[in-house]
């Protein structure tokens, strides 16, 4: 049988959706087989499926031609299927090859025996060139380092079939390569690999085959070679795609925020670390700055210094002129500022609230939305239908909706939605389409620019290279809590930002910008 | 409706099943002490509050008045991002300002009661207040904090009361009576519900109920507190001021818990200040309640009277000889499994899953 993996006719329903709906895959020997879907698309049930988290109510799994019922990831992992999780699985102050054997340990009469785990580790880091220094602690190498270690623990359970989920969220250009070029490797050696993702660039650069979802329906599986980009993004999302932006010459007007000598000071166990140091920078009307980097290098201080959430050390920010470094969040929020959180979870919604509670969250205290302190819920309901039909938000009981049960691409709507609907100068948007499908992206994308040209002053967070290339009209590089580079868009190709990101190319003339 | 919310029926109906469970685990205790008498006395526990008739609903309503409170003390906490362990203190607290206001100002009236209550609230709000600032501006762990504060409000409670010679009933050991004026009014209860210790306590306790009812599902105010309390850093973002909100709400959890203590000690039923070194038991019943009646007040008002009722039935246990504790027995095992919301989803999934799966003929 030529087939490692085959997943037929899968059919899970749950109440009121089928998540997956007699889906088909089949994953030959040796292949990297990408997996392509929008958010909600089902990848996850799927998966899940495969590693018992859930039973199908329909359907069958076979490993190596034989039929196989699998109750749980322990059942999966006998099987040798193995997953490299989009959020890393590892404990942060236990070393790399601590992380690795854990859960399978060697033992003697109940002392741990590392010799012969330490052999076996370095023999396989070798064998596929992943270069890892065994003990080091996991807090202290990248991420990039982190997801092989994750690669390792699978290798050295022996696993034969290898899942990785959205992989390159949080990765460099180069280390994108690199992941490229170890799984490349792994396949040579016979491993079978199972690739999540909705980028078309990497399935492009090295998947064999591809199967697209579609709202839980399996749309059909093709070969990478012979199916161009935009065909792959017309089957995941059921309509041509404009995968490029489109936009006009900026037209930059006044200065809406400036940002002055900030810095950022972490401290820590007695010493003070410089996360973001003396930045400086304007935003103007009618503009999109981006500021570009590899997460962890003061980005999300920079942000949290401009917004207030975090207090910065020194350094003036201004909006529309006004000094506002000693003002509250309260106050940045009523006097133009907008911002789309990098952690929607965390800071952009209350998720156990519905959706039109979470639509007003700067504004219920307004004259709209309350009188004498008792909350106008029909305005808010009404407002909430405004955010739903102007942004096409989908939910299963409209306004009333608790935003928990929301998919990612939905709530980030709502976030979205409600930072752009709100009277606002300046838009923070820190992340905006991190973890979205295509389809939601080119819209956030569209409005974005729709903003820009309707006057607002625009600054983008962003580690995706293609979105920082396709949206801004000025790029600052950030590197180590510095600006190092201020680049136009239209004159930079993305391997020399890729290059400012990684520290590697430094502007002459500093961070004057 | 264009506002109906999505009403928790899992909460409820884990709720039920907890309080199913707990009666059966009762049953079970009652048998292995004495199988003979064991169905008399679960009848007892059932419907022994009706035995005098209209005085036995009083005497429940009576007991449940302080715990509805404590309970509110703790649902309104939790259901603002803290968990309020201090009801003890705070309960203890509350009675000590109620009972020295109703000892020494007799010169006030009319209104003497109600100035008496309100020192309840000052003092139970006090108590929370301190637990709240020191975790808004210090991070000190509330559970901690509140926890110390119990065994300060117990002891300082007791040493006051034993030195200061107005307030000292030496023969007892306790507190004095406190001023007739003082006695919370029956406001017509005694003539609904003769002979019971039942007063105008109750209704104070429901109006509470529905003010922090309102207060937390109509106002900003409600809206600011859950927010935080559902996630502080959203809270943060939307600019609301935390810091101000877990003070707050840590003081008006308090402030309900020391009304429960005044209202308690002001009853005129010959309850006093004991002095002993045991925290308050109706501040610890308040977080079964809350648990019971899922933070909700309304939940919480009627998880009190159910407590209250059982503890009004049990007493009649002893006719036959049993003793009361089996009525602690049976609540602990009701909020041991009303704990487990969860399970009792899973177990009810399950349930599901196997009839679809029979009739689906589905033969995996």
């Amino acid at each position: 049988m030529d087939y490692v993996i085959e997943m037929l006719h899968i059919t899970k329903k749950f109440p009121g959706i089928i998540a997956n709906d007699d889906i088909t895959i089949q994953l030959k020997k040796g292949e990297i087989h990408a997996l392509l879907g929008e958010n909600g698309a089902g990848k996850s049930t799927l998966m899940s499926v495969l590693f018992g988290l859930y039973q199908p109510e329909e359907g069958t799994i076979k490993v190596k031609g034989r039929e196989v019922k699998i109750k749980g990831p322990l059942d999966a992992n006998a099987l040798g299927i193995g997953m490299v999780h989009q959020h890393f699985k590892l404990v942060h102050n236990f070393t790399v090859l601590q992380n690795i054997v854990l859960g399978m340990e060697t033992v003697e009469k109940g002392f741990l025996k590392m010799d012969d785990a330490r052999k076996k580790v370095m023999e396989l880091s070798r064998k596929y060139n992943l270069f890892i220094d065994p003990d080091a602690l996991i807090s202290d190498i990248t991420v990039g380092m982190q997801q092989r270690v994750e690669i390792l623990k699978m290798l050295y359970r022996d696993n034969e079939i290898m899942i990785f989920d959205e992989p390159t969220a949080v990765l460099t250009p180069q280390e994108i390569d690199e992941l490229m070029q170890i799984m490349r490797n792994l396949t040579a050696e016979g491993k079978s690999i199972l690739f999540i993702t909705h980028k078309l660039n990497e399935i492009k650069a090295v998947a064999d085959r591809c199967s697209v979802l579609r709202r839980g329906k399996y749309i059909g599986t093709v070969e990478v070679q012979d199916t161009t980009k935009d065909e792959m993004s017309e089957m995941m999302v059921g309509r041509k795609v404009n995968l490029t932006v489109d936009k006009s010459e900026a037209k930059p007007g006044d200065v809406v925020l400036e940002v002055e000598n900030l810095s950022v000071d972490a401290r820590q166990e007695g010493h003070t670390k410089k996360l973001v140091s003396s930045v400086s920078f304007q935003v103007r009307r009618g503009e999109i700055v981006c500021i570009a980097g590899i997460d962890g290098n003061g980005q999300t201080e920079l942000v949290q210094a401009v917004t207030g959430l975090r207090g910065m050390s020194s350094g003036t920010v201004r909006i529309n002129g006004e000094d506002v470094t000693k003002k509250n969040i309260r106050y940045r929020n009523t006097h133009g500022m907008s911002h789309i959180p990098e952690d929607r979870h965390k800071h952009g919604l209350v998720l156990d609230y519905n959706l039109a509670y979470n639509g007003v969250l700067q504004q219920y205290f307004g004259t709209e939305f309350q009188s004498h302190g008792f909350l106008k819920n029909d305005r808010i309901y009404e407002y909430a239908g405004k955010l739903i039909s102007n942004f096409d938000i989908r939910s299963g009981e409209g306004a009333a909706t608790i935003t928990r049960s929301m998919s990612g691409g939905n709530q980030q709507k709502v976030i979205v939605a409600r930072e752009i609907l709100r009277p606002h100068d300046l838009l923070l948007a820190v992340q905006p389409t991190r973890g979205l499908d295509v389809g939601a992206i080119e819209y956030i994308h569209s409005e974005l620019v729709k903003q820009r040209d309707n006057g607002s002053a625009i600054l983008l967070v962003s580690l995706e290279l293609d979105e920082v290339m396709n949206l801004s009209d000025r790029i600052l590089v950030i590197f180590e809590g510095h600006i190092v580079a201020e680049l136009n868009p239209k004159e930079v190709t993305v391997q020399e930002l890729g290059l400012y990101m990684a520290g590697s190319k430094k502007e002459g003339k500093g961070n004057e910008v | 409706m264009k506002f109906k919310k999505k009403k928790n029926y899992v909460g409820v109906l884990s709720s039920v099943f907890a309080i199913f469970i707990g009666l059966m685990v009762g049953l079970v205790v009652l048998l292995l002490c004495n199988p003979s008498q064991a169905l008399p006395g679960f009848a007892t526990i059932l419907s022994g509050a009706f035995t005098h008739g209209m005085r036995g609903v009083g005497q429940v309503f009576y007991y449940a008045t302080p715990i509805i409170l404590t309970g509110l003390s703790v649902g309104f906490a939790f259901k603002t991002g803290v968990f309020n362990i201090g009801t003890p203190g705070q309960f203890i607290m509350g009675g000590f300002g109620a009972v020295y206001v109703g000892i020494m100002w007799d010169q006030l009236g009319p209104v003497h009661w109600a100035a008496a209550l309100l020192a309840a609230v000052v003092m139970g709000a006090l108590w929370g207040l301190v637990p709240g600032v020191l975790k808004a501006y210090f991070n000190v762990n509330v559970v901690i904090s509140c926890i110390m504060m119990n065994y300060i409000g117990m002891y300082l409670v007791n040493w006051v009361v034993r030195s200061y010679k107005p307030l000292f009933n030496t023969l007892r050991n306790e507190s004095k009576n406190v001023a007739a004026t003082a006695v919370i009014p029956k406001m017509g209860l005694d003539k609904v519900f003769p002979g019971s210790s039942v007063n105008g306590g109750i209704i104070i306790a429901i109006l509470v109920v529905l003010l922090i009812y309102v207060i937390l599902e109509k106002t900003i105010f409600g809206y600011e507190l859950k927010a935080v309390g559902y996630n502080q850093d959203a809270g943060k973002y939307a600019g609301i001021n935390e810091k101000r909100n877990v003070v707050l709400s840590m003081m008006i959890a308090g402030a309900i818990a020391g009304l429960a203590g005044g209202l308690l000690y002001l009853a005129g039923t010959g309850k006093h200040i004991e002095i002993k070194d045991v925290l308050a038991s109706e501040g610890f019943t308040g977080i079964s309640v809350a648990l019971l009646g899922l933070s909700h007040p309304v939940g919480v008002l009627f998880a009190g009277l159910f407590i209250a009722y059982l503890t009004a039935g049990g007493f009649y246990l002893q006719l036959f000889e049993f003793s009361t504790e089996i009525i602690d027995i049976i609540v602990a095992v009701i909020i041991y499994f009303s704990a487990f919301a969860l399970i009792v989803k899973t177990l009810l999934g399950k349930l599901k899953d196997k009839k679809a799966g029979k009739e689906g003929g589905n033969e995996t």
